[in-house]
């Protein structure tokens, strides 16, 4: 048993990628070392296998590997018995099967086949090395890991040495950045794995620029993290991730009363970003408190990685924390701080001047030029979509009982795309509406359409809130369904992995706004009034059928059965699907509940035999007019019981709904039991398919129950 | 930072004088700028063209770079109409490129270990020209101070070698170098003996106010809309004359080696300019800003793929051997 170690050096990684990466390679490897038979029987990845990223490399080590392959036992059949024996005496046939199969003559042995007697032997095929294995195998681990872009640096086809520089050779593969150079051990030994125009070796860098910059050689596997550790770099993300937010804290105890603004996704990527990170606090002048926030946070997050500093609060305060690549000392954190300072009183001088420009001409007046603003060439022009939107969010306005503001609706819808004319929007572009949101709100624009302004794209996927106000809903509602109606109309809707307009996403977003806002709207009202035709009608429907598919599962964590089973009735209401799955996954694996599943298929069974064979089926059945025990308690039990389920299903009280459901599970098993429904005796077959019609009929109004998977 | 640090630093045509040594001694060809109106250093045949084909090149020029809608007539202390690239082309890209790139911010004053110095995800494309590569910006202490690409495809075709790019936005370097909160407040020169200064706004900024005011307010629409029908007839004329010329087996050696595609070539950045300064003007509405593009991509890959096909030919006719 060795330890084993594999690192690929890297140009710098995209940060976004280097997750995926790490994770798809550790995968790789221990796939690649138990498929080869290169780990023990008891391997458990968690305590053995540990990956490691920084953004120039990537790191596997995995301890008890097998130097060698397990050797494996095997039967082969040689010639038939008659072939291989002449008078008892071993033919050549017989010699030349035991030469190959590496065994004495004397040790054959005789199998029984259907074709008769034959010469079998056992042979051991001992393993090979695991560095041979390793070195041959790896490569194509490396060349299929999986990168959102790739590239070639070496020669595509290794011409192009006339003259000038050699070009560099090897063979060519595609990987997402250079490779620099590979070390791959087991134990102490090199495992010269070739790829990307390198061999691995035993050597490896440390940062870029606090260690010393020469190539130095790893001990052992177990000694790699700590050696990496003594030339400035954290090869392990958690380690790294974890000393970011200790600093950030610390950074922060400079300033009274101050906290860094918790962000995830920065904290991510700035880990990414760093092979031995340190955070340094730097300051912007109070005056740039005046921008609105939106555009400070954007600036400093989403263009300098900064984290934005707040007060207990929540107002910003005018500092900010960057996360850097180098070890600090008074010297440099002075001058590092100075450069940060600079761009970022560059970018908000920048900001400031377009917020004061943009201010020139109001909304309002920016209407007319959204008439060359062009939305896509054959729905027109962006002011042509505004009016389709206006129209559009009335008529859903009409469509729900509550209060709507139709003047501020109105006005939003109007107003809506007009930031697109806007500087700070072409610089901004991720602020779309919300800088729409906050001119409306200086220029004297209703608090309400502001606000809808402002959420028109809220929410931009599936995390984070939805519009505050119902006429924020509708604006974004109608915005989307007009796109969707508009592209589909035109025949571009989303195939397979192409959305290039990003139709899914919008679609997600009416769905999760009807889900999440009280705004008391369905699907339904939303297609009819959006599509311009009965086709695009049908296709949309087909379409937020199974966007709502996707959001039950992927985002209410729903089982495929139970959406399937409450998407078969009047999926249009989708908070009432909600609640639907919702009462059915509360009740899924109580065993009655699964008597009542099994009886559903096996009704739906009856019933389509039935009515291929063209039975008569009762319209009305009395519990009087059956024979059996079980059969009238049954058709009882439902004259009890159905008011009653049908009560709690329209007080939208479905898990008790189902819960009564439930309790005909028994009834129904013992109904199956007992009773044959296919006699000969058409008038009493005519009464039991009328009962099972009726069952169904009554129950299938929540769900469709037979589409729920039970075991066995 | 010091005042001692900043008499230190480079003056901006030392700056430029310091990395051209530095890449000249790295084995690269001087060019000086192309002497054509161009958005960016890519956009030189230096470039260009020379990223197409098998022949290895290494080469680095100073490129004035206009964008004509990025003027501000001198008022705003980080934008330019024109700005100054640094451009390097190597083709193929040596070992450890990264590596030679920091030497040269060392060669320029920057001492590593007193930044911070991260290469951040950048992928560089030009859709009209066909061309796109992957690479990163790198930032100095949050400053974006270079763009670094490795060409994949141009004139949308593939590459092959790959060129690694390194261009160098000069201005923003001298602003870091010299702590100047203005690109006018550069110091371009320092008389040797004088020691008396002048800076960036005293060499440009006359040239940012008026060439400012033309783009926005001057230029006549209807006679750039002329331009560029005229640059763009005559650019198509001579594509489709080149590609005449390179079909035919018996076409005359000569002939094919002198047909001018940098000359097609130049009548495309032409109406790539033209198409700017209608821009800048507010001229092209976003409707007709696609179809225009369009039209531009069509000549400016024509040429990419004409020029590909002549050297092709060019290589084709030379003698099979070293002569006797």
């Amino acid at each position: 048993m060795a330890e084993f170690l594999f690192e690929i050096g890297l140009e710098e990684v995209p940060a976004r990628m280097i997750a995926g990466a790490e994770a798809e390679l550790l995968r790789r490897v221990l796939a690649l070392l138990g498929r080869e038979r290169l780990l023990p029987e008891s391997f458990d990845p968690l305590a053995g296998a540990k990956s490691y990223s920084t953004p120039r490399r990537l790191a596997v080590a995995v301890s008890g590997v097998r130097e060698r392959q397990a050797a494996v036992s095997e039967e082969v059949t040689g010639p038939a018995v008659k072939i291989a024996y002449k008078d008892g005496v071993a033919t050549p046939a017989a010699e030349a099967f035991a030469r190959k199969a590496g065994v004495a003559v004397a040790d054959l042995k005789t199998v029984q086949t259907p074709k008769g007697e034959y010469l079998a032997a056992t042979t051991v095929k001992t393993g090979r090395a695991a560095a041979e294995v390793i070195a041959a195998e790896m490569p194509k681990e490396l060349a299929a890991i999986y990168w959102a872009k790739t590239m070639y640096w070496l020669s595509p086809t290794g011409q192009g040495t006339s003259g000038g520089d050699p070009v560099r050779v090897g063979k060519p593969e595609r990987f997402v950045r250079p490779v620099l150079w590979m070390a791959c051990l087991l134990g102490e030994t090199v495992v010269p794995v070739a790829f990307g125009g390198r061999v691995a070796g035993r050597a490896t860098f440390g940062h870029r620029v606090l260690s010393s910059g020469d190539a130095f050689d790893v001990v052992s596997p177990e000694s790699y993290a700590a050696q990496l550790q003594g030339e400035f770099v954290l090869p392990d993300v958690e380690a790294r991730r974890h000393r970011i937010r200790k600093a950030l804290d610390r950074a922060m105890r400079e300033v009274p009363g101050a906290r860094w603004r918790e962000d995830h996704a920065l904290v991510d990527a700035v880990t990414h970003l760093t092979e031995w990170p340190e955070v340094l606090l730097g300051g912007f002048e109070a005056d740039f408190l005046q921008l609105p926030e939106e555009v400070l946070v954007t600036v400093m997050r989403d263009h300098q990685k900064y984290f934005a500093v707040e007060n207990a609060s929540g107002k910003l305060m005018p500092h900010f924390l960057t996360v850097v690549n180098i070890a600090l000392n008074e010297r440099n954190a002075a001058i590092i701080r100075q450069g940060n300072e600079r761009v970022l009183r560059a970018r908000f001088n920048d900001a400031r001047f377009f917020w004061e420009f943009d201010q020139r001409v109001a909304l309002a007046d920016r209407v007319k030029l959204l008439d060359n603003v062009t939305f896509q060439k054959d729905l027109g022009s962006y002011a042509a979509k505004s009016e389709r939107v206006r129209a559009l969010a009335a008529a859903l306005a009409g469509q729900i009982g509550g209060f709507v503001d139709l003047g501020a609706l109105d006005e939003a819808a109007r107003l809506a795309k007009t930031d697109l004319t806007t500087e700070l929007v072409k610089e901004f572009t991720e602020l779309q509406g919300v800088i729409g949101g906050l001119y409306a709100a200086a220029q004297g624009v209703s608090a309400v359409a502001a606000e809808a302004i402002y959420d028109q794209y809220v929410p931009a996927g599936m995390d984070g809130g939805v519009p505050r106000s119902v006429e924020g809903a509708l604006l974004g509602i109608a915005d989307r369904a007009d796109t969707i109606a508009g592209m589909f109309g035109l025949g571009m809707e989303p195939t397979g992995s192409k959305d290039p307009f990003a139709l899914r996403r919008s679609a997600n977003g009416i769905v999760k706004i009807l889900a999440d806002t009280g705004v008391g709207l369905t699907l339904e009202p939303v297609i009819r009034l959006a599509s311009k035709s009965e086709a695009t009608g049908i296709k949309m429907t087909a379409f937020f059928r199974e966007r709502l598919e996707f959001y039950l599962r992927e985002v209410k964590g729903q089982a495929y059965d139970v959406v399937a089973a409450v998407m078969v009735t009047n999926f249009g209401d989708v908070r009432d699907a909600i609640a639907r799955a919702e009462a059915i996954s509360g009740v899924r694996g109580s065993q009655d509940f699964v008597a009542v599943c099994t009886a559903f298929k096996r009704m739906n069974n009856i019933l389509t035999q039935a009515s291929e064979r063209s039975y008569r089926i009762a319209a009305q059945v009395q519990y009087g007019e059956l024979q059996e025990g079980a059969e009238v308690a049954l058709s009882q039990q439902l004259e009890l019981r159905a008011t009653e389920i049908e009560n709690l299903a329209s007080g939208l009280d479905y898990a008790g709904a189902v819960l009564e459901i439930a309790r005909f599970g028994p009834l129904l098993t013992r109904f199956f039991e007992d009773v044959m429904v296919n006699v000969e005796d058409e008038d009493l077959r005519a009464k039991r398919l009328g009962l099972i019609a009726k069952i169904l009929a009554e129950f299938s109004r929540i769900a469709d129950f037979s589409q729920i998977v039970t075991a066995g | 930072m010091s005042s001692t640090v900043l008499k230190k630093a480079l003056t901006f045509q030392e700056l430029l004088f310091t990395l051209q040594t530095f890449w000249a001694a790295r084995g690269c060809v001087l060019q000086q700028p192309y002497d054509l109106e161009v958005g960016a250093g890519t956009m030189s045949p230096d470039t260009f063209l020379r990223v197409l084909g098998p022949r290895p090149i290494r080469i680095a020029y100073a490129q004035p770079s206009r964008r004509p809608a990025d003027g501000r007539y001198g008022e705003n202390p980080n934008r330019l109409f024109r700005h100054t690239q640094l451009q390097v082309i190597l083709k193929p890209p040596p070992e450890r490129v990264q590596d030679v790139y920091l030497d040269s911010l060392v060669a320029i004053g920057i001492a590593l270990r007193e930044h911070d110095i991260k290469f951040e995800e950048d992928n560089w494309e030009w859709p009209v020209g066909g061309a796109w590569g992957v690479g990163w910006q790198v930032m100095l202490d949050g400053q974006e101070i270079t763009q670094f690409t490795y060409f994949q495809q141009c004139g949308g075709m593939d590459l092959d070698p790959i060129s690694g790019e390194i261009t160098y936005g000069l201005e923003r370097i001298a602003q870091f170098l010299q702590d100047a909160d203005s690109i006018y407040d550069i110091v371009w020169s320092r008389d040797a003996v004088t020691g008396a200064e002048l800076t960036y706004g005293d060499v440009r900024l006359h040239e940012e106010e008026q060439f400012s005011a033309y783009s926005f307010d001057y230029a006549d629409v209807a006679s750039l809309w002329k331009h560029l029908e005229l640059f763009e007839t005559e650019c198509l004329a001579l594509l489709a004359e080149g590609r005449e010329l390179f079909a035919d087996e018996a076409s005359d050696r000569l002939a094919v080696k002198r047909f001018p595609v940098m000359g097609a070539y130049e009548l495309a950045l032409k109406c790539s300019h033209s198409f700017n300064l209608l821009d800048a003007r507010g001229a092209i509405s976003v409707t007709e800003r696609v179809g225009v593009m369009a039209r531009i991509r069509t000549l400016i890959v024509g040429v990419a793929r004409l020029y590909v096909e002549q050297e092709r030919l060019k290589q084709l006719t030379l003698p099979a051997g070293p002569p006797a």
